[in-house]
């Protein structure tokens, strides 16, 4: 008899249309939700891409950084530049916002790939303050100090008017749906391309190198050219996750935008929590992270403290995450990605 | 025609040569092991073989062409596979898709391609019932098994066995012999590094015996076995 392959399960279908649903649900939100519903909408979906890309980073392709705030920023700042130095919409310079993360992302990956584990993400940080340091002497965009979108660009930007007129709202609602679907669209298209990426053969050489960089390339395997297309990927989806965070704050500084917490280590607790090397671990991860956030808000540095606890009690206790833990537990996949071999002698008595 | 062509190959770590000017031919479609005590380099020159390691001195062909500088990635590409001594299993991939890894890179084919190649593989190494088991969950005779079928699902011309039978009881020693014997019939060139000298002397047409890195003696096994040299030096027998 012959063999099959299979990498849906019965609990991916339900979670196939559960998914879809879902989708019209966040989609049709402006709707009904309020300003607040949204803003907070937007800060999760834009962590959740900023999470996606890390984890790819990471928990994909082996490669710790602690430097993608370095991508963050220099999307915001090229968002910045373009709208303000060269007068473009807002919304088309989130294109040129990955760009130029992927620009910077080059030279990034020169240096820090001559280096390996914990030397390559102190590295990459390291590459990340240089950065940071650069764009503060930008005088233009206001230095260490930094500046604001001018007000004409952000009130005329594209599609601001038709939802206004749409749905009844003013003019700085009407930008945050804006970003919030932006922001939606972004988020799909990461986990649909991660998704997708780790379904080819293309995702299984990055598990291999992953787990086995010598055996890889001995079956013919290009590990360097991997590391390559992950770091080169990840750096895109978070510059432009940077110009769009920026867009809907319209205000910057180098500070800020290169935040080492904001853009990193809340990312990095996000996908341990959730569970690295898994597409659904970030999702969960994300959740999380904005309750803890939402609950402690009133407690200034005891909110940091309880997630560095918590983030320790986890690796501790699931060291492959809530999702792990669960997966493991329950055999559930939400993005199956395991090729089950099915079929001729297997047919009998299946493990 | 050699498919394979060592000349004046030499590697060294440091003050160590663990590759001493090394030079011989492999005939296409022949069996050679490799013998030797432990340390003397045999699993280094695989490495130098496969372009695990680069070569300090000296040239080596594989099918007429120099692949001194060519990568391991490349050099499997153009028929060159192989086994680790300790096995390298790509541990949260399944059994099957270590193989398909091997294939579909390996061979540049889509994993439609390759899968029933893939199952004929396991079917073959008699890993078929654990296709789906993830390969860190795995015994260290199957994790042995897995080194020879992924090495084996890239299809290649020239397969590096390096101490695949050690540890095996007598009954599986066997069935891993038929296995070599059966890839070896089907014109795979064949070079096999064992201490297991009864299932090497089994399928190979000639031994190689190398000491501190020197190839110290190359020809008909029954020939190496009973030379003086080889029974002073490897065996450790005073005659």
């Amino acid at each position: 008899m012959a063999y099959t392959v299979t990498t849906q399960t019965p609990a991916s279908r339900i979670a196939a249309i559960l998914g879809a649903l879902a989708i019209v649900v966040l989609v049709a939100l402006p709707f009904f939700a309020g300003r607040g519903t949204i803003q907070d909408m937007f800060f999760i979906l834009t962590m959740l891409v900023l999470a996606q890309f890390w984890n790819l980073l990471a928990g994909y392709g082996g490669l710790v950084s602690i430097g993608q705030q370095a991508f963050v920023g220099v999307g915001a700042y090229a968002l910045f530049g373009t709208v303000i130095l060269w007068g473009l919409d807002p919304v088309p310079s989130i294109l040129l916002a990955g760009v130029a993360a992927l620009v910077i992302a080059v030279p990034t990956a020169f240096f820090a790939f001559r280096l390996n584990g914990a030397y390559f993400a102190i590295g990459t940080w390291v590459i990340a303050e240089v950065v940071r340091l650069l764009v503060a002497q930008w005088k233009t965009l206001g230095g260490g100090t930094g500046t604001s979108l001018p007000r004409d660009a952000t009130r005329d930007m594209w599609f601001v008017e038709i939802i206004e007129e749409t749905l009844g709202v003013r003019s700085a609602a009407a930008r945050d749906i804006l970003a919030y679907w932006l922001a939606l669209i972004l988020a799909l298209a990461t986990i649909g391309g991660v998704y997708w990426l780790l379904r080819t053969r293309r995702g299984l050489a990055l598990a291999a190198v992953r787990d086995n960089t010598e055996a890889a390339k001995s079956v013919g395997v290009d590990a360097g050219r991997m590391k390559w297309i992950v770091f080169l990927t990840s750096a895109f989806g978070t510059g432009l996750a940077g110009g769009l965070i920026y867009m809907q704050k319209a205000r910057i500084s180098p500070d800020a935008a290169f935040s080492v917490t904001d853009w990193t280590a809340y990312v990095i607790f996000i996908v341990v929590i959730g569970g690295i090397g898994t597409v659904e671990g970030p999702i969960i991860g994300v959740l999380v992270f904005f309750a803890l956030q939402s609950l402690l808000a009133d407690f200034g540095s005891w909110y940091l403290m309880t997630l560095g606890v918590l983030a320790i009690v986890i690796m501790l206790v699931a060291p492959r995450g809530l999702w792990g833990l669960l997966s493991e537990r329950t055999g559930l996949h939400l993005f199956p990605i395991r090729r089950r071999l099915t079929g001729g002698k297997l047919t009998a008595s299946e493990e | 025609m050699s498919i394979l062509s060592l000349k004046n190959v030499s590697k060294s770590f440091g003050a160590l040569t663990v590759t001493d000017d090394a030079s011989f031919d492999v005939p296409q479609g022949q069996a050679l092991g490799i013998i030797g005590p432990n340390g003397a380099g045999k699993s280094t020159l695989f490495n130098l073989i496969t372009g695990n390691i680069r070569s300090d001195q000296g040239n080596i062909h594989f099918q007429g062409r120099d692949v001194t500088k060519v990568s391991a990635m490349e050099r499997c590409l153009t028929g060159i596979g192989r086994s680790f001594q300790i096995p390298q299993p790509f541990e949260k991939l399944t059994v099957y898709e270590n193989l398909l890894v091997a294939a579909t890179h390996g061979r540049n084919l889509s994993e439609r391609d390759v899968r029933d190649d893939c199952a004929d593989v396991l079917e073959r190494t008699e890993l078929i019932k654990r296709a789906n088991v993830p390969a860190g969950q795995l015994s260290l005779l199957e994790r042995k098994r897995l080194e020879l079928s992924r090495a084996m699902a890239t299809q290649p011309k020239l397969l590096l066995l390096d101490e695949i039978a050690g540890g095996l009881t007598e009954g599986e020693c066997q069935a891993l012999i038929r296995t070599i014997q059966d890839i070896h019939a089907q014109g795979v060139t064949i070079i096999w590094i064992e201490h297991v000298l009864h299932a090497l002397t089994s399928v190979v047409e000639r031994l190689l015996v190398l000491d501190f890195g020197k190839v110290i003696g190359l020809g008909d096994p029954d020939e190496i076995m009973a030379s003086k040299e080889v029974q002073e030096i490897y065996l450790g027998i005073e005659v």
